[in-house]
């Protein structure tokens, strides 16, 4: 491939940038700007910004104030998930390295490689995101290589394992079978937003799913419950409910049923977002042609079947961009347990910048927990890109022929 | 086929087609009122055991603390009620100002993803996918705590024409008799600023992490909306003479509206919504008067019906004023 600037990619350039007077002084303006702006941050970045409050607080952010003799338990959890995901990757794509996988590995490599040189950790620590990396990627490597050598019922059982580790990796951040308890006040930073969304959107999604068919069922009471719902929920902010459920819900249980402040906050996150789930959901439900239900049911299917079979796999698959979005704002939304006095990544940020060794460092920490949260959230939404892209009817067929 | 003297097939009731919705919809209902009876039932044992049953009377003890800044006039020996209402008037100005600003910068970011400048249409993309993926709250204590906090004072405070950034406010120049075009700008005194109109740095830094946060989503809005208008109509535009300008103003924005206002909608609602997160950079809206009202009067359920019914009323209002908006840009056909 010709890389060097080629008369048609000068010309290319000039319709983009200079096609007209206007444009041309619209791009120098722009330029300008962003020379200015990038040359600044630059400045600023290399040259004033100190980051050693996130150097010496990096356990922090990563994990509050989670008991330091207990925290082999998350590095268990991180080295079995990264050998999940490993395994799934590998077995989904083969032998095959697509451009993206490359993309992927390189980044990853990369990322295991400068961040721990860049937060400067001890050398301990280094080792084990090194090797934990090195599991993912071997694993990757390995599965596609000789997955196919697995027997067929193995491979069918194989998607088991993610509930399986999410029962396991609840139980080893809280404890018990035989595991030391860890109150979940004391869980913090990265650990507790990942706890909070990861379980508000597992359980939001069929709640969402059961409200949505609720509001579009012709049982006059069902639909009419479900739009008090929904609308009621949609009609607060979310800090209202989340300060309703730590107000309200100590007097509307009794004595010692009420949950814990972090639960409390994570149900709340549950039943908010299972609102705007659920409209998500109508939509991809009103897409689905009428003609579909009744086809199901005159080829005899009952109603609960019909639905689970024939409606709700068209209609998710209209509504997977508008839930994964809603799941994307479930995730920042998670911030808002820094106001009710939770530690999340924001709150822990709050209580580093009151220490005064660290004050004024407002700009290193929001910038970033501002990148960390771009990333997971950038993520998500590429992830459903590629999803309703495999889920794509047209797509599929092209695939299969 | 059915032999004589064999019995009719007989359907049980609990798979009769006349009983099932009935059966369905009086066992929810039944759970429904069970789980609720028991809610409430705990709620007033509660209230009472802790002598706070629910009563309107307190709104009129003296709230005792003060707002650092209202439009309505208030101070602290003045009643709940009127604290709580002086913070509804804080949030009706924060969301009033902040819909205009975000549908200005909005239509100009998403007319902008349509532009002949190839660095124009990037750079708004990148603006969107940027601000879209950071949460409203990081980023409204950075407007405040980085950027507003950080503002000089004094003599070397951010000066433009008509309008002064200082930590002390931002201070903005005004007509002082508009029948005569007199114009007073911001000007120093004995190091400190003086202008017609002043809005502390907390009002700012809301409105501003309010208004780029909202303006990203209805970029898209727009964007959409405009791409909704066929190709053909900008060609017969041109061919009939129009400026790109004009072709936006006069052919494509009116029938774009069509599908921009019920997204507007939605977006509207939610920066109402979202104008609750005042409390992360110190602005009194209503939700933070109400935080502070339930700390010191404890009445809980109250408060929260007078947070909820406020919000809602306030969202009904802006759905009724769009939905007669959307009336109004609906094609109209014989």
């Amino acid at each position: 491939m010709e890389r060097s600037v080629t008369p048609a990619g000068w010309q290319r350039l000039r319709r983009e940038l200079f096609a007209s007077r206007t444009d041309g002084l619209i791009t120098l303006v722009l330029l300008g700007a962003l020379l200015a702006l990038g040359g600044g941050f630059l400045r600023w970045a290399l040259f004033q910004a100190e980051w050693a409050v996130v150097r010496v607080n990096s356990t922090l952010f990563a994990v509050g104030r989670y008991p330091l003799d207990q925290q082999w338990r998350l590095w268990l959890l991180t080295a079995l998930l990264a050998a999940a995901t490993g395994l799934t990757w590998g077995l989904l794509r083969g032998r095959s390295w697509p451009r993206n996988d490359q993309l992927a590995t390189v980044l990853l490599a990369g990322l295991a490689l400068a961040a721990p040189l860049f937060l400067q950790l001890s050398l301990a620590i280094q080792a084990r995101w090194w090797g934990i990396t090195a599991l993912l990627l071997g694993l990757r490597w390995g599965a596609g290589r000789w997955g196919d050598r697995l027997p067929q019922g193995w491979r069918r059982w194989l998607p088991l394992q993610w509930p399986l580790l999410y029962l396991l990796g609840m139980v080893l951040i809280s404890g018990g079978l035989g595991l030391m308890a860890v109150r979940p006040s004391d869980w913090g930073g990265l650990l507790l937003t990942l706890v909070q969304s990861s379980f508000a959107i597992l359980l939001c999604f069929p709640l969402g799913v059961a409200l949505a068919l609720g509001r579009r069922s012709e049982l006059p009471l069902l639909r009419w419950g479900s739009v008090l719902y929904i609308e009621f929920i949609r009609g607060a902010p979310l800090i209202t409910l989340l300060f309703l459920g730590q107000n309200i819900l100590g007097f509307v249980l009794p004595g010692g049923l009420a949950p814990d402040r972090v639960w409390r906050a994570a149900w709340v996150l549950t039943f908010f977002a299972a609102a705007y789930v659920a409209e998500a959901v109508r939509s991809g439900l009103a897409a689905v042609p009428r003609g579909q239900m009744e086809a199901a049911r005159a080829l005899g299917l009952p109603v609960p079947q019909a639905l689970i079979h024939v409606v709700l796999p068209q209609a998710l698959r209209v509504a997977l961009p508008a839930t994964v979005g809603q799941f994307i704002t479930l995730l920042q939304d998670t911030t808002l347990l820094s106001l009710i006095g939770l530690l999340d990544l924001l709150g822990v940020a709050r209580t580093v910048m009151a220490n005064p060794a660290f004050l004024g460092k407002n700009a290193e920490v929001y910038l970033l927990l501002a990148v960390l949260f771009w990333c997971c959230c950038a993520a998500l939404g590429l992830g459903s890109r590629a999803l309703e892209t495999r889920l794509n009817p047209n797509t599929l067929s092209a695939a299969r022929a | 086929m059915a032999a004589a003297g064999t019995t009719p097939v007989v359907t049980p009731w609990w798979r009769d087609r006349r009983w099932i919705p009935w059966i369905v919809q009086g066992g929810v209902a039944l759970a429904v009122l069970v789980v609720v009876a028991f809610l409430l039932g705990n709620l007033v044992r509660n209230l009472t055991a802790a002598g706070l049953l629910l009563s309107w009377r307190w709104l009129g003890n003296p709230a005792g603390f003060d707002i650092s800044e209202t439009v309505l006039p208030y101070d602290a020996s003045l009643p709940y009620w009127r604290a709580l209402l002086a913070g509804l008037a804080n949030t009706l100005r924060v969301v009033v100002t902040g819909l205009v600003g975000a549908t200005l910068l909005g239509t100009l970011v998403g007319t902008a993803s349509f532009s002949s400048n190839g660095l124009l249409r990037r750079l708004a993309r990148v603006y969107v996918e940027v601000i879209r993926n950071i949460p409203l709250l990081l980023q409204l204590v950075f407007w405040y705590f980085v950027v507003f906090l950080a503002l000089p004072n004094g003599r070397d405070a951010l000066q433009l024409p008509g309008l002064v950034l200082a930590r002390s406010g931002l201070y903005l120049g005004w007509f002082t008799d508009p029948l005569h075009l007199s114009w007073a700008g911001p000007h120093l005194e004995g190091g400190v600023w003086h202008a017609p109109l002043r809005l502390t740095v907390e009002f700012g830094a809301l409105l501003t992490g309010l208004v780029v946060y909202t303006g990203a989503f209805i970029a898209e809005v727009v964007r959409g909306g405009v791409a909704s208008v066929p190709q053909g109509q900008w060609e017969a535009a041109r061919s009939l003479g129009f400026m790109p300008l004009q072709t936006l103003r006069r052919i494509v924005l009116p029938q774009a509206l069509r599908v921009i206002v019920p997204g507007l909608n939605s977006q509207y609602i939610s920066l109402a919504k979202n104008s609750s997160l005042a409390v992360a950079c110190g602005y009194s809206d209503l939700y933070s008067v109400a935080e502070t009202t339930l700390n010191q009067s404890g009445r809980a359920v109250e408060v929260m019906l007078i947070l909820l019914g406020a919000y809602l009323v306030l969202d009904l209002l802006i759905s009724a004023l769009m939905n007669g908006l959307n009336g109004l840009v609906q094609l109209r056909e014989r």
